[in-house]
């Protein structure tokens, strides 16, 4: 009976540790996100990818279909070649949709973002994205309004000084 | 000077004569190893007294930390405005880093401890020198299931204390302090990888037991066997255990997680 008693609880203890396990991979981590493994994936070139990562987003309307799947460098066009893996259920978008890096808020993860177009033909497999828009790196922006700024002072200046 | 120098010399020479002692033993445990599979019996009754007797602390310190975590990671992220992210917080840090490293910590304490006051109270009361009598090698009938069960649970005691820090984190963050429950966790599942951080967690508990469980026996085989000796033996248990589980866990997470 001891024997028996003791045999139980090594099987609770056990049972215990891979219920965690499993709760630890499918509740806390992505696993449940990557089960939609088929899918197809079309490229997009950008300019500037700004702080973009794989795994990321990529989304309609808000709504995440897909991630990126990899982002290598193009030293023909010195353009960043970007693959997205999109969900196998989301294959409507029109083969002019266009791609853009987004960011999450001001200070969150970037993002691709599709805006669908009105082609009747859809993206399949190997299809590339012709429409796509940089990322905005802030720094370039603050630059350019500091720049606008200042010629603008500049002229206000000349403007008053006579 | 050269009295000092040569304690500094005899101190040394003794802790590598020390290491190579517990390194041939770890061959010789690893080497009874496969004689369990017939006798599995031994193993479940050191899963008993190692797994399921440090379950309780286990559950109740996880409970406690990922609470902790929960209220001070939300105290520190609402003042930007991201107490959203404290889902990922917890699971992060507790995955990666607390999950195995304080339950290694408290496996030391808990087991470890009783494994060396154990095999040393055998050796000072020479049971073990007894069974070597009879002709029953005491490294497979004593400390093979012992170093086998230490590893086994350790991973499992991990993975309940994450889980349960988890739940904890929970309770503290979306139950008290009014964090959204959806966002604690799609925050929580966007950023924690299964095979990055989960994953990487296990292994590091894995390699910590082993060194756990192989400090633990070998300390109490190696002990003085009077009743000062085994004490210290303990004591010497739970010391080294913190100082290796926490050194390795450095070069683990340099390993692992330093290149991104």
């Amino acid at each position: 009976m001891q024997k028996k008693n003791i045999e139980i609880w090594v099987g609770v203890f056990v049972a215990a540790g891979i219920a965690a396990l499993v709760m630890l991979a499918m509740k806390v981590s992505n696993l449940a996100a990557f089960t939609s493994r088929d899918g197809y994936d079309v490229i997009a070139h950008f300019e500037n990818i700004g702080g973009l990562k794989e795994r990321a987003a990529v989304t309609v309307a808000g709504v995440r279909i897909g991630r990126v799947k990899s982002i290598v460098f193009d030293d023909k066009t010195y353009e960043a070649v970007v693959t997205m893996h999109i969900d196998a259920a989301q294959n409507r978008l029109p083969l002019d949709t266009s791609a853009s890096i987004l960011t999450a808020g001001l200070l969150g993860e970037q993002y691709v973002s599709l805006e669908p177009g009105g082609d009747e033909k859809f993206l399949k497999q190997g299809d590339q994205i012709k429409l796509t828009q940089s990322a905005i790196i802030l720094e370039k922006m603050v630059g350019q309004f500091l720049f606008s700024k200042a010629a603008g002072e500049g002229k206000k200046d000349e403007g008053t000084a006579p | 000077m050269m009295d000092w120098l040569q304690r500094l010399g005899h101190s040394s020479l003794g802790v590598f004569e020390r290491l190579g002692r517990g390194n041939l033993f770890l061959l010789r445990v690893l080497a009874a190893v496969p004689s369990l599979v017939l006798r599995p019996r031994l193993v479940i009754a050191q899963l008993y007294s190692v797994g399921v007797l440090s379950m309780t602390l286990i559950l109740i310190s996880g409970l406690n930390v990922g609470m902790v975590l929960g209220l001070q990671g939300y105290n520190t992220l609402v003042d930007f405005g991201a107490e959203e992210s404290l889902g990922q917080v917890v699971a992060l840090s507790l995955v990666r880093e607390l999950g195995p490293v304080v339950a290694a910590l408290l496996f030391a304490g808990r087991a470890g401890s009783a494994l060396t006051a154990e095999i040393g109270l055998m050796k000072a009361t020479e049971q073990l020198s007894g069974m070597e009598m009879m002709a029953v090698d005491p490294v497979k009938r004593v400390i093979a299931p012992r170093f086998l069960a230490g590893i086994f649970s350790m991973p499992l005691l991990a993975a309940i204390f994450s889980a349960v820090g988890v739940l904890g984190g929970f309770f503290v963050g979306v139950g008290l302090l009014g964090v959204d429950s959806g966002a604690f966790w799609s925050q929580m599942q966007a950023k924690v990888d299964l095979q990055d951080d989960i994953l990487n967690g296990v292994i590091k508990s894995l390699v910590f037991g082993w060194v756990a469980a192989w400090i633990a026996v070998y300390e109490g085989y190696d002990a003085v066997p009077t009743t000062e000796g085994v004490s210290r033996a303990t004591t010497r248990t739970v010391v080294h255990t913190a100082f290796a589980v926490l050194g390795l866990d450095f070069i683990l997470t340099a390993l692992m997680f330093g290149n991104d």
